[in-house]
């Protein structure tokens, strides 16, 4: 089925099976299981006026900004996260909070989501139930609804449970630009709280790793910090979501972007110590891991006291802190003085993050 | 977390960065040499060497398991799960490292030639003897590769298969020996494929000695009049290291001193030890990237378990492989060249696309230079 979902059609000789019932191939195959599925599992959490239109794509207002259109942006984030749920937080809500980061990360106030489903066979329907809900969850909390859907199923094996693509649209205030190719030398480069949490959470569950303090992910929808930023009316440059490749993939794609170089305080990156701790075992570097619920602000330098204490001042930056400098640089490598002084490139990660075999 | 903070600690490291700066007499050299990877990586990791006075030069060694397996026992492997229909279980950092033809486990698992190999990635022995449960039909290999810390997991994890009955079980077993390295390397400069480095004293890597003790390299001290210091991979546990070999050179002394008395032994952990040698007999001589045929420096597992030895259940042969003519590799891991000095280091040669086997590992020293020393490079 394709378009917005949501139609209403009563009298199924049974309600899905939530304890015990599992996705099978009937419903993705466009009959009464899959209107089933849609109407009492789907729309039953994320319905709202646009999923209830029932067409095959929703009709949306545009939105207008002191009398004109305003500029949209759209941004779209496929989630195959395992395990499917983690501490902190599911694939649900991770699929509502990272469409709606890369939204925020533009500046603009994200206004609908989209999402599609893939599911695999044999997956249990109540494990899906709470996935949507979560999202469902996720969306209300942001005030932003899920406005059109699709779902498919796979054969068992050829899927991992649950992937989900979300697409996001927000639109952008009047004016702003912001874009990873703005930093200019002298800059500050910010970052909204401790790094390295959502990684560690999904490595140590898979790795069943328990440790002192519990290890949750920071999943979360940033639009809000986002809002008390740009409220402060400082000469931001950019903002990143520092997802898959951790802060160092982020601030080496910044830095190639725009053609600088940076220079980072190791002391100053907001680390938790039980993070640190997780990683040391896992044998990772916390600046190459995974984050969902924090961004990276660059800004003129003269702003950064301003700044900094207006995300200090949200609920989701109380840890926010001056991370380093932009510095001019042909090469456009990120640069680390360490804790102990010396001095070190922080660089992509090649491949993917490994343990440590001996 | 204390535990690691109080190991991290930057005001005492400048400390004793002081402390090594005032005790290096100012008309001396001292070349010290790692040997192992994860050394080579905290040293990096850490910026240590901006913390050393300028005539203290650290050399890196040949540490690294993944670095010294020469390409013919990559091949061997990819063998294995390429055309003999084995599934091959292996650590991560093997994945990548290039083989013959261009191959390489990863490029083997993608598929070539419209076939593709099964090799999967595992944590622990734990993990491939599962596999074996799990697919009691196929034959599962599990790639051996360490030094003497990850020994006495493959011996348990043989007699583990062996007590199940797990038939379809067996390891390409290519552990290799530090002290048997450390002897060809100070033996400089006769090493068949060129001169090693002259160095004036020796870090050990604290997780062998939990294992085999500070016993095995007294004979650095007796025979080669060089002092060794063991030590843990904290950096502070290297600065600490690196003050005491200093204080050593100074005295003339050559002996083995222990900086992580805090859980190494002279003797070891003699019940693996002993697990070890129930499973495992010093092979005759091995192939070492860079070191060329060293004798009596791996293990290979003893007649008593053959079945569970992939070399003798596969009569698998090793075939030796030249290296790139243009990979240093050989050169680095003798400690003669660092990887600044190969010709194609970043620009043909990334962690992207290796073309030697120190490129792919984290603790190769090219990973680790590429990865984090190399703005040191610009000028
Ligand atoms: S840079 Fe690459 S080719 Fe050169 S020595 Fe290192 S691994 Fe070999």
């Amino acid at each position: 089925m394709g378009g917005a979902q949501g139609k209403t059609r009563r009298g199924y000789a049974r309600p899905l099976d939530l304890t015990r019932g599992r996705v099978d191939l009937t419903h993705g195959s466009g009959g009464r299981a899959m209107a089933q599925l849609v109407e009492e599992l789907f729309a039953r959490f994320l319905g709202n006026e646009y999923l209830g239109q029932g067409n095959d794509g929703a009709v949306l207002p545009a939105p207008m900004l002191e009398g004109r259109p305003g500029r949209l942006v759209l941004s779209t984030d496929c989630h195959v996260v395992s395990p499917l749920f983690f501490p902190g937080g599911d694939i649900g809500c991770l699929s509502v909070h990272g469409t709606l980061n890369d939204v925020a990360m533009m500046g603009a106030t994200p206004l609908y989501l989209a999402a599609g489903f893939i599911l695999e066979e044999g997956y249990a329907l109540g494990d899906l139930a709470r996935i949507v809900e979560s999202m469902a969850n996720a969306a209300r909390a942001a005030g932003v609804p899920v406005v059109a859907g699709d779902t498919k199923v796979v054969e068992r094996g050829k899927g991992d449970g649950v992937f989900i693509t979300t697409t996001g649209v927000g639109v952008l205030p009047l004016g702003l630009e912001l874009g990873g190719g703005r930093a200019r030398p002298g800059d500050a480069v910010l970052v909204s709280g401790s790094i390295g949490d959502h990684g560690v959470a999904i490595m140590s569950k898979r790795e069943n790793l328990t440790f002192d303090a519990p290890i949750e992910s920071d999943t979360a929808a940033l639009h809000g910090l986002v809002a008390a930023m740009l409220a402060t009316c400082t000469d931001l440059r950019c903002l990143r979501d520092p997802t898959r490749g951790g802060l160092a993939a982020t601030l080496n794609e910044i830095a190639a972007q725009s053609g600088v170089g940076m220079m980072l305080q190791e002391r100053a990156i907001p680390l938790k110590p039980v993070v640190a701790a997780a990683c040391e075992l896992l044998g990772l570097d916390p600046l190459n891991v995974a984050n969902e619920g924090k961004l990276i602000a660059i800004c003129a330098p003269a702003d950064a006291p301003r700044l900094l204490a207006a995300m200090r001042a949200h609920p989701l930056g109380q840890d926010a802190a001056l991370i380093g400098v932009v510095i001019a640089d042909d090469h456009h490598f990120v640069q680390l003085t360490t804790a102990f002084g010396g001095r070190r490139i922080v660089d992509w990660l090649a491949g993917d993050q490994l343990p440590r075999i001996c | 977390m204390k535990y690691i903070d109080e190991f991290r600690d930057g005001d005492l490291a400048r400390n004793l960065a002081q402390n090594i700066v005032a005790a290096a007499e100012p008309g001396r050299t001292y070349s010290f040499m790692e040997f192992c990877g994860g050394h080579t990586h905290a040293i990096s990791r850490y910026g240590l060497v901006d913390l050393l006075p300028r005539n203290l030069r650290m050399v890196h060694g040949p540490g690294c398991p993944v670095c010294v397996l020469p390409i013919g026992r990559i091949d061997m492997a990819i063998d294995l799960a390429l055309t003999r229909g084995a599934i091959l279980c292996t650590y991560a950092d093997t994945l990548r490292v290039p083989a013959s033809g261009g191959m390489s486990l990863m490029k083997a698992r993608a598929g070539t030639g419209g076939s593709c190999a099964d090799v999967r990635m595992v944590y622990s022995t734990r993990d491939a003897l599962q596999v074996a449960r799990d697919h009691p039909r196929r034959e599962v290999v599990f790639f051996a590769i360490g030094f003497e810390t990850t020994t006495p997991p493959t011996a348990l994890a043989i007699q583990q298969a062996q007590s199940e009955g797990l038939s379809n079980f067996s390891v390409l077993c290519c552990h290799v020996l530090t002290p048997a390295a450390i002897r060809t390397i100070l033996q400089s400069p006769e090493t068949e494929q060129g001169p090693a480095v002259a160095i004036d004293g020796l870090i050990g890597p604290a997780h062998v000695s939990t294992v085999i003790g500070s016993r095995p390299y007294e004979f650095v001290a007796a025979e080669f009049h060089k002092p060794v210091v063991i030590a843990g991979f904290e950096p502070l546990d290297l600065m600490q290291a690196i003050l005491m070999l200093v204080r050593q050179v100074n005295a003339g002394r050559a002996e083995v001193e222990n900086e992580f008395s805090r859980a190494v032994s002279r003797e070891g952990n003699l019940k693996a030890q002993a697990r070890v040698a129930e499973v495992f007999e010093l092979r005759r001589e091995f192939e070492w990237r860079g070191l060329a045929l060293v004798p009596h420096s791996a293990l290979q597992i003893r007649a008593q378990y053959a079945a569970f030895d992939a070399e003798r259940r596969f009569q698998l042969e090793y075939r030796f492989v030249p290296d790139n003519k243009a990979c240093e590799c050989g050169a680095i891991l003798r400690g003669v060249k660092r990887p600044q000095d190969c010709a194609i280091f970043g620009s043909v040669c990334s962690p992207e696309n290796p073309v030697g086997s120190c490129m792919v590992s984290s603790e190769g020293a090219c990973a680790a230079h590429y990865g984090y020393g190399r703005y040191q490079d610009r000028h």
